[in-house]
C-alpha cells in the first residue's frame, strides 16, 4: 500500500495525473461558483440541480440507440443532464411565480419529482441485459477513476470558463448578490446576470457528475464556500480561499481513495471538505470560534485590569496609597480570587510594588502614570456623555488610548473645564503627555 | 396488464407510506422548512448504516434509533453552525447533511461487506421486493399502517400547537408553547417516518412524499386542516396512479418516446413520485389558468 | 415644464389584488428637497419603487427629466432602506461606495485606485473618512445609512431618491444627512425622500407631498401642511396633539388655539 501511495504522490501514473487534475479543477470551480451562490442565499439550489439532472441522463441513455450514439458517450449524457437541469431550474422559477409557494418548497418539489422520474427510467435501464446501468450509477455516486484524458480536457475548459466569467464579472456579481434593487436602478441587467450565474452553477454541476456524482455536487458548491467565509471579510479573498479549499478537498479525497479502494471517491472528497469546514469554523482567522473567544477574553482581561488600576488610584486619592486586598475588594463587586490573580499579574508586569508580607501594595511610577491615564479618560468620557447625550453614543470609543485621539482638542479642553468646576472633590489628572518634565 | 396480489400489496404499502409522509411534510412546508425534509432523508443514512454495523443484522430497532439520532443531530448541529458560526440557513443545513450523507455512503459500503445490504436499495428502495414475504399480509404493510396511524394521532393531538408554531413561533413561545420542542418533535417524527419508508420507497424518494402532496394541497385549500386532508388524498392518488403507470402505460410511453421496445416495468416508487409531480403541475397550471380567466378588478 | 426632475401621472399599483397606489399624480420641483409623507401602509415606499421600475405597475406614466428612466439613469441615484441588504456581506464601506461607480467603470473592468479614492472622498463628505476600510457589519446603524448616502453621492446624480433616510438614526447621523441634503441642493440637485416623521418634515424639507394611496396635496411645506389636508391624509388617526405639533413646526404659521 505504501508503494502505491508514493506512486500516487509522485504522480507517476498518467491516469492518476488526469484524475487529480480533473478533480482539483472541479473543486476549484465549485468553490468559486459556490461563493456567489452562498452570498445569493441559494446554497441548496445545487442540491435540486444535481437531482434534476437524472431524468435527462437516463432519457438520453435510452434515446441514444435511436440516434446511433453510444449510450456511454459522456458528451451525450452531459447534454441530457444540462437540458434537464435547466428545465428543473425553470420549473423552480415557474412554481415561485405562479403560486404562493416559497423558494424552499419549489426546490424540494423539483428535486424530488425530477429525481423520481429519473429513478423510474433508471429502473428500466437496470433491467436491460448487459449490465449497462453500471455506467449510469457511476454518475450518481461519482467515479473519477474512470476519467479519461478527454474528460479531463472538458473539465479544464469548463473550469477555465467559470474562472474567466467570475473574474471578468466579479464586481457585477458582487453587486447582484449584495444589493439587487440598487443594481436594477443603476441600470444593470439583473435577470441576465442572474441567469448567467445560474448557468455557471449548471456547468459546474455537469463537470461534477463524473467526479463526485449527482448526489454530492451540492456539497462542493456549499461547503468550501461556507468554510472560506471564516477566513476573510473581503469577498475577493473569500472566493480565492473557497477555490483553494475545493481543490484541496478533491486532492485529499482522491489520495484517500487510492489508499482505501472500494470506498466511493466522491464521498471521501466531501468528507475532506467537511473536515476543512470544521477546522475553519474553529480556527478561522476572521470569524472562527477560537479567534472570537480569544478576542473576547482579551477584552475582558483588559477591562478587569483597568478597573483594578482605577480602584487603587481612587484609594490613593482618598489618602490611602498603600492598600490591602480588602480595601480594593470593597470598591467593586469583584470575586476575591479574580482580584488576587489580577494583583499578582500587575505586580509581575511591574506596575505594582508589593511589600514583603504580600498583604500591602501600591502603584509604582509606571503603574501610577498608567492609572492616571485611565482615570482621566474615564472621567472625561463620563462628562462627555452627561453633557452631549445626543451625539455621544456614536462617538464614545472606550478603547482609545487617549480621549484626544477621538475627540478634538477644543472639546476636550471644554470637558476638562467642566470637570474642574465640579472637581473640588475629584481632581482630573492632567494629560500625561502634557505633564512630562 | 396483469394484476396480481403482489400489486395490491404494492399499492397499499405505497399509499400508506405516502400518506404517512405527507402529514409531517405539511408542517415542514408550513414552517418553510421543506428542505429540512430533504436534509433529514439524506442525513439518516449514516444512522442506518451504524445501526447495521452495530447490530450486524437488518433488525429495525437499531436502525430506527440510529436514524432518529441522525435526524436530531442534523437539526441541532445546523442550528449551532447557523447561530455561532453566523452561516446562512441553507448553507448550514447543506454542510451538515452533505457531510452526513457522504459518511453514510462510506459506512454503507463498509456495512455491505458484513451485512447483506445493497446500497442502491437503501437509497431508492425496492418496493416490489419489500412486499415479498411469507405472511398473509406482508410485514411492511403493517409497518406502514402503524406509522400512518401514529402520525395521524400526533397531528390530531397537537394540531393547534403545530399550527401556531408554523404561523408565528415567537408568539407561541411568548404564550408558553414550547416551539423549540415542537420543532424538534417534528424533526424526530420526520426521521422516524423516513426510516420506516426507506424500506419501501428508499430514503431519497421520501422527500417527494413529504412535500409534493402538501404543496399540491396548498393550491387547493387555504386552511391547515384542509391542506392536511387534501395532502392525504393526493398522496393516495399518487400511489395508485404511480403503480398503475409503472406496470402498464409507463414503459409503453417511455418506449415510444425513446424509440425502444425492450423496456420492462418501471420502479413503482419512482413513478409514484413522478405522478405526485404530475398531479402538482397539472393543478398548478389549472389554477393559473383559472386566475387569468377571471376578469381583472375594475378601478 | 416637461423637464421637471420627476413627473408621475396616474400611477396605479396593485399588490395581490389590493390597490396600493391610486391614480397618483406627482410633480417634483427642481433644486428643492421634497418629502413624501403619509400614514403607514399609504404606499410611500411603493411610490418610489414603482417609479424606479422595481415593482410592476398597473398603469401610469413616470418621466425623469422628461424622459423614461432608461435614458437618464446616470442622472438618478437611489438610496434604499437599510433593511434591504445583508450587512454581514464581506465588503468594506469603501467597496459599497465604489458600487456607485460601477456603471461609470463599465462592464468587466476592475475597480481602480482612482475609483477607490473617489469612494474615499464621498465617505469623507459624510463624515466616515476613518471608516473606509471597515467591514460593513462593524458599522453602527447610522453609519450604515451614511455609507448608502455616500454611494449615492459618488454617482454625482442630479436627482436623489431616498427611502426613509432618517429612520432610526442617531443625532449625529441626522445632522450629517441634513448637511448633505443642503449641499446637494446648493449644487443644483433635487432630493426626494420618503419621510416618516411629521414633527420634523417642515423643518427639514422645502416641499411636501401628502400621500394616502392618492396624492392628497403637494407643494411648499408651509402651504400644504394645513389641518384640513392632514385630516384628509391621516383621517381620524391624527390626534389633536399631533396637529398641534405640526402647527408649531410650520415656519411662521399662526398658532391654532
Amino acid at each position: 500500500m505504501m508503494e502505491s501511495f508514493w506512486r500516487l504522490l509522485l504522480l507517476q501514473d498518467h491516469n492518476t495525473r488526469v484524475v487529480l487534475a480533473g478533480a482539483c479543477l472541479f473543486g476549484a470551480a465549485a468553490g468559486l461558483a459556490g461563493t456567489f451562490l452562498l452570498l445569493r442565499k441559494r446554497s441548496l439550489l445545487g442540491d435540486t440541480l444535481g437531482h434534476a439532472t437524472l431524468p435527462g441522463i437516463t432519457f438520453a441513455f435510452l434515446l441514444a440507440g435511436t440516434f446511433g450514439i453510444s449510450p456511454r458517450s459522456f458528451l451525450w449524457l452531459a447534454t441530457g443532464a444540462t437540458i434537464s437541469g435547466v428545465a428543473g431550474m425553470g420549473a423552480v422559477l415557474l412554481i415561485r411565480k405562479m403560486s404562493h409557494l416559497k423558494d424552499d418548497a419549489a426546490l424540494a418539489i423539483v428535486l424530488s419529482v425530477f429525481f423520481g422520474a429519473g429513478i423510474a427510467m433508471l429502473s428500466a435501464i437496470q433491467q436491460l441485459p448487459g449490465g449497462q446501468a453500471a455506467g449510469l450509477e457511476r454518475l450518481i455516486y461519482g467515479n473519477p477513476a474512470s476519467m479519461t484524458s478527454g474528460d479531463a480536457w472538458f473539465v479544464l475548459l469548463a473550469s477555465l470558463m467559470v474562472a474567466a466569467v467570475c473574474g471578468c464579472l466579479f464586481k457585477e456579481f458582487t453587486l447582484l448578490c449584495f444589493d439587487e434593487s440598487y443594481a436594477h436602478t443603476a441600470g444593470w441587467p439583473v435577470r441576465p446576470l442572474d441567469a448567467l450565474l445560474m448557468g455557471l452553477v449548471v456547468l459546474v454541476t455537469i463537470v461534477g457528475l463524473q467526479t463526485v456524482g449527482i448526489l454530492l455536487v451540492v456539497a462542493l458548491l456549499v461547503i468550501p464556500a461556507a468554510a472560506a467565509r471564516f477566513w476573510s471579510d473581503d469577498l475577493r479573498a473569500m472566493a480565492l480561499v473557497a477555490a483553494f479549499a475545493g481543490a484541496l478537498s478533491s486532492l485529499t479525497g482522491v489520495i484517500a481513495s487510492a489508499l482505501l479502494p472500494g470506498l466511493p471517491t466522491g464521498a471521501l472528497i466531501v468528507l475532506a471538505s467537511a473536515l476543512f469546514f470544521g477546522a475553519s469554523l474553529l480556527l478561522g482567522k476572521k470569524r472562527g470560534l477560537l479567534i472570537r473567544h480569544l478576542l473576547e477574553r482579551e477584552a475582558s482581561r483588559r477591562l478587569r485590569r483597568e478597573h483594578v488600576l482605577r480602584a487603587i488610584f481612587e484609594c490613593a486619592e482618598e489618602g490611602k496609597p498603600v492598600v490591602t486586598l480588602e480595601q480594593v475588594l470593597a470598591k467593586r463587586p469583584w470575586k476575591k480570587n479574580e482580584l488576587t490573580a489580577e494583583i499578582g499579574s500587575l505586580t509581575n508586569d511591574g506596575l505594582l510594588t508589593t511589600d514583603p508580607s504580600g498583604a500591602n501594595f501600591q502603584l509604582n511610577g509606571r503603574g501610577d502614570s498608567e492609572a492616571r491615564r485611565l482615570v482621566r479618560n474615564h472621567r472625561l468620557w463620563e462628562i462627555f456623555l452627561l453633557n452631549h447625550a445626543d451625539v455621544a453614543p456614536a462617538r464614545v470609543d472606550r478603547d482609545a488610548d487617549l480621549i484626544e485621539h477621538v475627540l478634538d482638542q477644543r472639546l476636550v479642553d471644554e470637558l476638562e473645564d467642566l470637570l474642574d468646576e465640579k472637581a473640588r472633590e475629584r481632581l482630573v489628572p492632567g494629560n500625561p503627555e502634557k505633564s512630562l518634565p | 396488464m396483469i394484476w396480481t396480489e403482489l400489486d395490491t400489496w404494492i399499492v397499499l404499502t405505497g399509499a400508506l407510506t405516502a400518506m404517512a409522509c405527507a402529514i409531517p411534510g405539511v408542517f415542514l412546508l408550513l414552517n418553510k422548512q421543506s428542505m429540512l425534509g430533504d436534509a433529514i432523508s439524506h442525513a439518516v443514512l449514516p444512522g442506518l448504516a451504524i445501526g447495521f454495523l452495530v447490530s450486524g443484522t437488518r433488525d429495525p430497532l437499531p436502525m430506527l434509533i440510529g436514524a432518529i439520532l441522525a435526524g436530531l443531530f442534523t437539526g441541532v448541529v445546523s442550528g449551532v453552525i447557523e447561530r455561532r458560526g453566523r452561516v446562512e440557513t441553507g448553507a448550514s443545513l447543506g454542510v451538515v447533511f452533505c457531510s452526513l450523507f457522504a459518511l453514510g455512503l462510506i459506512l454503507i459500503r463498509i456495512a455491505a461487506d458484513h451485512v447483506d445490504l445493497d446500497p442502491g436499495c437503501v437509497l431508492y428502495g425496492a418496493l416490489e421486493l419489500a412486499v415479498v414475504d411469507s405472511h398473509a399480509v406482508p410485514r411492511i404493510v403493517w409497518q406502514s399502517a402503524a406509522i400512518l396511524a401514529l402520525n395521524l394521532l400526533l397531528a390530531l393531538l397537537f394540531f393547534k400547537e403545530l399550527q401556531l408554531v408554523a404561523f408565528d413561533s415567537r408568539f407561541a413561545k411568548a404564550n408558553g408553547i414550547p416551539s423549540g420542542w415542537i420543532q424538534q418533535g417534528l424533526t424526530v417524527v420526520t426521521a422516524l417516518t423516513t426510516v420506516v419508508a426507506f424500506e419501501s420507497v428508499g430514503s431519497i424518494l421520501v422527500i417527494a412524499m413529504l412535500i409534493v402532496p402538501g404543496a399540491t394541497a396548498m393550491l387547493l385549500s387555504r386552511s391547515v386542516a384542509g391542506v392536511l386532508l387534501w395532502s392525504l388524498v393526493v398522496a393516495l392518488c399518487s400511489a395508485v396512479f404511480g403503480h398503475l403507470l409503472a406496470i402498464s402505460m409507463g414503459p409503453v410511453w417511455l418506449g415510444w418516446l425513446t424509440g425502444r421496445s425492450d423496456l420492462g416495468s418501471l420502479s413503482s416508487a419512482g413513478m409514484m413520485a413522478a405522478s405526485a409531480g404530475g398531479i402538482f403541475f397539472a393543478l398548478l397550471a389549472a389554477s393559473t389558468l383559472a386566475r387569468k380567466l377571471q376578469p381583472a378588478p375594475r378601478f | 415644464m416637461s423637464d421637471r426632475p420627476l413627473e408621475i401621472r396616474s400611477l396605479n399599483v396593485a399588490y395581490h389584488r389590493k390597490m396600493v397606489l391610486w391614480d397618483a399624480d406627482l410633480s417634483i420641483r427642481a433644486g428643492r428637497s421634497t418629502a413624501i409623507v403619509g400614514p403607514n401602509g399609504a404606499g410611500k415606499s411603493t411610490l418610489l419603487k414603482a417609479a424606479l421600475g422595481l415593482i410592476p405597475t398597473a398603469s401610469g406614466e413616470v418621466l425623469f427629466f422628461g424622459e423614461s428612466l432608461k435614458k437618464v439613469r446616470s442622472r438618478v441615484a437611489y438610496v434604499p432602506q437599510r433593511e434591504s441588504v445583508d450587512w454581514d456581506f464581506p465588503v468594506s464601506a469603501r467597496d459599497v461606495v465604489a458600487m456607485g461607480l460601477y456603471k461609470k467603470i463599465g462592464w468587466c473592468l476592475p475597480v481602480r485606485p482612482r475609483h477607490k479614492r473617489m469612494a474615499d472622498e464621498a465617505l469623507a463628505d459624510v463624515g466616515l473618512a476613518d471608516f473606509a476600510g471597515r467591514q460593513i457589519s462593524q458599522l453602527s446603524g447610522g453609519q450604515q445609512q451614511r455609507v448608502f448616502l455616500a454611494r449615492a453621492l459618488a454617482q454625482k446624480a442630479e436627482l436623489h431618491l431616498m427611502d426613509e433616510p432618517f429612520a432610526s438614526v442617531d443625532a449625529a447621523t441626522e445632522q450629517a444627512i441634513l448637511t448633505l441634503l443642503k449641499r446637494l441642493k446648493d449644487q443644483g440637485g433635487t432630493v426626494v425622500c420618503v419621510h416618516h416623521d411629521l414633527d420634523t418634515v417642515a423643518e427639514y424639507f422645502d416641499d411636501v407631498v401628502l400621500l394616502n394611496m392618492r396624492v392628497v396635496a403637494q407643494g411648499a411645506a408651509s402651504e400644504v401642511l394645513t389641518p384640513e389636508n392632514l385630516r384628509k391624509t391621516y383621517g381620524a388617526r391624527l390626534t389633536l396633539l399631533d396637529e398641534a405639533v405640526v402647527d408649531l413646526s410650520r415656519p411662521g404659521a399662526p398658532r391654532e388655539s
